[in-house]
């Protein structure tokens, strides 16, 4: 009985010891040098893949990162606390990174702005726009086709029951890809601190914005002699806020004759209180 | 003498109600001339001109007031003789925006003769031709609008072996190119013999369908002592006048994927650039009207207007009466092919060749409901793709997969949305895709390009 289980407990134990020999043999003679903190980032950071960094997905932003070819903050959908994580893994400091949101600048919405044409086909922005700009007589605006919404990965962005796409704060994590998909090119990227935005992206002239939607920035530039910061400039007769200069005081947005210029009043109350 | 190709024809496309009969007999009327003209400097495919001219300016009939940028472009000319009044950005038929030059009319219609040659056809040479053809602005009429001086002009190691006038005129309602065969075959003939000049080339065919027995026989009729020309009746079949299965019908041959007629020996002009040509070389006159079909339900007077470039939609459809019904649908061009307008305040261009409006009860269209695959559309695709395939990897925004499915040869006849059952969308996801892959492939040669100069 003993002797029948002998024979192949020994051979395949002596096998399994040569093999285990080689393996660790060849692991040795052929290791393939990895740097540990690639494993290290790449836990740090979110994991879903969104690519908004640029990269293909978080490993190869993690690698970017460890050869120094990324900076560390360069993970826009995790913001600070991610960039932190990595800058200590990397053993460098950080700037504070603002997080970035994603704001639609229009507000021309079903009651605001008029149509040229009704458009019949298939509901999309990108569809809609190879027709004479689309069917908004503003050329610059929001066509409300809900392209956004369809791309973004944290359903972050929907078109509100006004036609008009309308931004999640709480939810959006900066990463771009509406920004990219949409063709109208109104949605842009701003700080999540700022309570003011020129929510208007029309270029055309003043006579012309007035023609086609009641809350269009006319290139008036009452906001550019009204803001005591300097952070008002005025091109292609859009007015633009630097948001680095801005202080949210929201001078300019109770001065804006057609209210082109947004801001949450609410929050100006509060920090007053 | 006419031969008839009745049985061999290309394989697919469809057989809509033409509507002919509201235009085909009627005879080119010239249109009043306005007090307005508006005349864009982008009525071709390239590159846009430049003006020639400054507000306050005096310019003549047939006058160049705008000079092309590049090869690949035409010239534009006054349309009428009078004052540059200004020069601001409009709205295009084709859905575009262009800068345009704006003369009010002084009635007197005073001819500039900088493009009159004394000589004869014998006696002009292949360059001189040519040139004559460039600074005529001449450009092709079907509407594709592309400078004809370059189709002309094609590279030395392709040999063009046979020239095809195409007077199918496919597109329902459409009777300008019909009409044109009928009243003035000489001018047709004439312009296709410079065309057989500057290629030199002793093969021609003119090419119409048989639902226009009127216009092959004045065209057979005309040819009569011309032994190199002969007049071909095809089988009506819409897209028979697009420019890849006319090929086909006529000859047999495949244009292949991506390239062009020449690269099969075989060019393609339309009766119309033919007779354009030909007053340009006999006349001097630069191009600067265009026959007009304007058509459709609504319309109070169905006709065919000869109209100066510039005329605005508004003048033209005045001219036949104004509509019986506020119309809710005008295209410009063909019902298959053209682009719906959403405002009269367009001119007209080298491209239009049709003015329709629609009633609210022929423009309605069906809700689209699910694809049953019953591949309707891949069985009337005159290019063979599968249009249920295309659209709906277009619809994912999944467009390499689209371009993977030849999505770039697509002709955009409309033959798979005509016949849709189920009322989808089909042509204009494929042209989402097309224009999503053309934007790709620019992306993606300026990173080469890029990356290139950095290697450097």
């Amino acid at each position: 009985m003993w002797e029948q289980l002998l024979l192949p407990v020994l051979s395949l134990g002596g096998l399994s010891f040569i093999f285990g020999a080689g393996l660790s043999l060849a692991s040795k003679k052929f290791e393939v040098e990895t740097d540990p903190r690639i494993d290290a980032v790449r836990e740090a950071l979110p994991g879903a893949n969104c690519g908004a960094c640029g990269y293909p997905g978080c490993d190869g932003l993690a690698a970017a990162i460890v050869e120094g070819n990324a900076s560390v903050n360069a993970c826009p959908v995790g913001g600070s606390p991610v960039a932190e994580k990595v800058a200590s893994i990397m053993g460098v400091e950080t700037e504070a990174s603002e997080r970035m949101v994603a704001r639609v600048i229009c507000q021309g919405d079903c009651d605001r702005a008029i149509d040229k044409f009704k458009y019949q086909g298939i509901e999309d922005c990108a569809a809609a726009s190879m027709l004479a700009d689309g069917q908004k007589a503003c050329s610059y605006g929001c066509l409300g086709l809900g392209t956004c919404e369809r791309v973004c990965p944290f359903d972050a962005i929907h078109v509100n029951e006004k036609g008009i796409a309308e931004v999640d704060r709480e939810k959006c994590t900066g990463c771009n890809k509406c920004v990219v998909a949409c063709p109208k090119n109104v949605i842009e990227l701003i700080p999540a601190s700022s309570e003011v935005q020129v929510a208007c992206n029309s270029q055309d002239k003043g006579k012309f914005v007035k023609a086609y939607c009641n809350v269009g920035c006319i290139g008036c530039r009452i906001c550019v002699k009204a803001c005591q910061f300097d952070a008002m400039t005025f091109n292609n007769n859009l007015a633009k806020i630097d948001y680095v200069k801005c202080t949210n005081c929201m001078v300019c947005a109770e001065k804006c004759p057609t209210k082109a210029i947004y801001a949450d009043f609410m929050k100006k109350a509060d920090q007053s209180a | 003498m006419t031969k008839k190709l009745r049985l061999f024809s290309f394989t697919g496309g469809i057989h809509p109600p033409d509507s002919k009969q509201l235009t085909e007999n009627k005879e080119i009327e010239i249109c009043k001339v306005p007090e307005v003209v508006t005349i864009p400097l982008q009525q071709h495919v390239g590159a846009p001109c430049e003006a020639l001219v400054k507000i306050g300016d005096k310019v003549k009939l047939g006058q160049k007031i705008g000079q092309p940028k590049g090869f690949v472009s035409a010239p534009v000319h006054s349309s009428v003789s009078g004052v540059v009044k200004s020069i601001e950005t409009v709205d295009l038929p084709n859905g575009g925006r262009a800068s345009a030059i704006i003369i009010e009319n002084d009635g007197e219609d005073r001819p500039d003769d900088s493009l009159k040659s004394e000589k004869e056809l014998e006696d002009l040479s292949r360059e001189e031709l040519l040139n004559i053809v460039m600074e005529a602005g001449i450009v092709g009429m079907g509407g594709a609008c592309f400078p004809t001086h370059v189709k002309l002009s094609p590279p030395e190691n392709k040999k063009i072996e046979l020239i095809i006038l195409n007077g199918a005129e496919c597109e329902p309602y459409l009777t300008s190119d019909h009409r044109l065969m009928i009243e003035h075959p000489e001018e047709i003939i004439y312009g296709m013999k410079v065309i057989m000049k500057i290629l030199n080339v002793s093969q021609g065919y003119i090419a119409i369908e048989d639902n226009k027995p009127d216009a092959i026989k004045t065209m057979t009729d005309a040819v009569k002592d011309e032994k190199d020309i002969q007049v071909l009746s095809l089988r009506t079949r819409y897209p028979q006048g697009a420019e890849k299965q006319l090929i086909y019908t006529v000859t047999g041959r495949q244009v292949p994927s991506g390239g062009l007629p020449a690269d099969i020996g075989v060019e393609v002009n339309n009766v119309c650039t033919a007779a354009a040509i030909a007053r340009a070389v006999r006349l001097g006159q630069p191009l600067y009207q265009q026959i007009v079909t304007v058509s459709g339900g609504a319309v109070r007077e169905p006709k065919n207007l000869l109209v100066r470039l510039g005329t605005s939609f508004r003048d033209v459809i005045d001219c036949c009466g104004g509509w019986t019904e506020e119309p809710a649908k005008i295209i410009s061009g063909g019902p298959m092919m053209g682009t719906a307008q959403h405002t009269l305040d367009v001119p007209v261009t080298k491209e239009t060749t049709g003015i329709l409006l629609f009633t609210e009860k022929k423009a309605a269209q069906a809700e689209p409901s699910n694809c049953i695959r019953c591949a309707r559309c891949v069985s009337v695709c005159p290019i063979h793709l599968l249009p249920l395939n295309i659209s709906a990897q277009s619809l994912l925004s999944n467009y390499e997969e689209a371009e993977r499915l030849h999505a770039m040869d697509c002709i955009e006849c409309g033959c798979c949305s005509y016949i849709c059952p189920a009322s989808r969308p089909l042509l204009q996801s494929i042209k989402v895709a097309k224009k999503e892959i053309t934007k790709a492939r620019k992306q993606n040669a300026q990173a080469k390009q890029a990356t290139e100069s950095i290697k450097r």
